[in-house]
């Protein structure tokens, strides 16, 4: 007997659409990523970055359209009208997917393996000791497992934000999403972060990134979408993407980007001179 | 004036209704515990029924005074078919439901305080709204209402003097049966006091205690 592996992408979205009242914030949206894939969503502030990674793992209820997991429908019953899915059944389809956030959100009144190991013990009825050794691999994975012990308060952001990323590995997820991963860090804590992903994309996982990060971007996506006004406008790999010209708002988003870092450029020109 | 040795006769009846007011009112506050959590997680929930009906139940609990509702618990729902209630069941029934109304307002401000980040991580692991309320709110909540509560918890062992009116010797009853027996209310009623003091200072003590604690934690 053969087993025939069906391609079918880690993740896809067919006709996504959201609104919030009467605002509609994403129309149309259709992405596949693959398996081990890295995409990097980026676009301006209010284009709908967040509300479509969040429609990924059904944190929004979209209205239109379907997003498939691993080739399962998320949230919804098929069909329409639409009627959510049971919980469990959301559960069991997301449990596939990890989030990481920009506030962290950590749970601040456990320990730092306390937040590691508490959906291991609940969710997957590990005994705690087991946990226990799981839960400290996962930080060792951050470089924070002699911080087991302390609270979340206790640690910088950069710190906070790897604690996160250990929290959703720790249930062994194949996708991992991250809404603005660095935002809310210092800049000298960004990196720290930033290695750890870059890490996770190298041993092969799936990940959807909104991000600011330019430079990670670049080095690490597959794929780089940008999205403006709810509308996916450019897609593809980073080298074609940062160099499409025929896209107005794309080459406005990026030289913001341009603009910004302009100062080092004419600092080592001076400094040259 | 002050007859210490005739007083010392009648301590072990007033040790034992201390008993009794310890006993009702801890257990008053437990139940009321259990109520409050699952009233304020209905006044807070995405349901507008629900949410009503936790308003409701506040609103009742809350409105009317802990004698009216003691003296309709223990007579008149047996009237209404409901079995006979003994006087402590009563009590602890009474207490309970107010205690539980109070303390749902008190962690209403609690739960709202919870980033919504937090339980939407939480949802994303998979953990049960079961798990979200007694792991993740509960704890948090408690923490930064703690004061409240345990103001709330020292009215309610005040308040427990009320459950005398369904026929329970607790302590302030039986000062006042002991006062009417030896004639010496001043001398009694001190004593008396001297009890609730006993309770509720080393309980005031132990919430500053621990609030200290849990705030370095969290700062
Ligand atoms: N819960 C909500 N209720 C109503 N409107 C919302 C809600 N969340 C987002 N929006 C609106 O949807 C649009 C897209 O918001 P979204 O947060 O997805 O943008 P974004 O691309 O992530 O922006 P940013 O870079 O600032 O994070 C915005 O116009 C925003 O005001
Ligand atoms: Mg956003």
């Amino acid at each position: 007997m053969t087993v025939t592996k069906t391609h079918r992408p880690a993740l896809a979205l067919r006709g996504v659409g959201k609104r919030f009242g009467s605002n509609q914030v994403l129309h149309n949206i259709d992405l596949e990523v693959q398996s081990s894939e890295v995409v990097c969503l980026i676009g301006p502030s209010g284009s709908g970055k967040s509300t479509l990674l969040r429609s990924m793992a059904f944190l929004e209820e979209y209205d239109d359209g379907e997003v498939f997991i691993e080739g399962q429908l998320l949230g919804w019953e098929p069909g329409l009208p639409r009627k959510r899915t049971s919980r469990a059944h959301l559960n069991k389809v997301r449990s596939t997917i990890g989030m990481v956030f920009q506030q962290f959100n950590l749970w601040p009144h456990m320990s730092v393996l306390g937040n590691v190991t508490e959906a291991l013990i609940r969710v997957r009825r590990i005994a705690s000791g087991e946990a226990r050794q799981r839960g400290l691999a996962m930080l060792e994975k951050v470089g924070l497992a002699h911080k087991a012990d302390a609270y979340p308060a206790q640690l910088s952001g950069g710190q906070q934000q790897r604690v996160a990323i250990a929290r959703a590995l720790a249930m062994e997820p194949h996708i991992m999403l991250f809404d603005e991963p660095t935002s809310a860090l210092d800049p000298e804590l960004v990196g720290e972060v930033l290695h750890v992903m870059k890490q996770l994309a190298a041993d092969g996982m799936t990940m959807v990134v909104v991000t600011h990060e330019m430079g990670f971007a670049a080095q690490v996506a597959d794929t780089v979408v940008f999205l403006d006004q709810g509308q996916i406008v450019a897609r593809g790999s980073p080298q074609k993407l940062f160099h499409m010209t025929q896209h107005p708002r794309l080459q406005q988003f990026l030289q913001n980007y341009l603009d910004r870092n302009a100062f080092w450029q004419d600092m080592k020109e001076e400094a040259t001179a | 004036m002050f007859d210490w040795p005739t007083l010392v006769e009648s301590l072990p009846l007033l040790a034992k209704s201390l008993l009794v007011t310890l006993e009702s009112s801890l257990a008053g506050l437990g139940i009321g515990f259990v109520i409050g959590v699952l009233v304020c997680s209905l006044r807070l929930s995405l349901h507008p029924l629900w949410r009503r009906l936790g308003g409701a139940y506040i609103f009742v609990f809350r409105g009317i005074p802990l004698l009216v509702q003691l003296l309709f618990i223990y007579y008149f729902l047996p009237r209404i078919g409901l079995p006979n209630v003994s006087p402590l069941a009563a009590a602890i029934t009474g207490l309970s439901l107010a205690a539980g109304a109070y303390i749902a307002e008190i962690l209403r401000g609690g739960f709202l305080a919870i980033p919504e980040g937090q339980l939407e991580a939480a949802h994303m692991l998979g953990l049960s709204p079961l798990d979200v309320l007694v792991r993740i709110q509960v704890p948090q909540a408690v923490r930064l209402t703690l004061p409240a509560l345990i103001n709330e918890m020292i009215l309610l062992i005040k308040a427990s003097s009320l459950i005398s009116v369904v026929g329970l010797a607790e302590l302030t009853r039986t000062a006042q049966n002991i006062a009417a027996s030896n004639y010496l209310f001043l001398q009694t009623y001190l004593v008396l006091a001297l009890f609730y003091c006993l309770i509720n200072i080393p309980l005031a003590c132990a919430g500053g205690l621990l609030e200290r604690r849990l705030k370095r934690r969290l700062a």
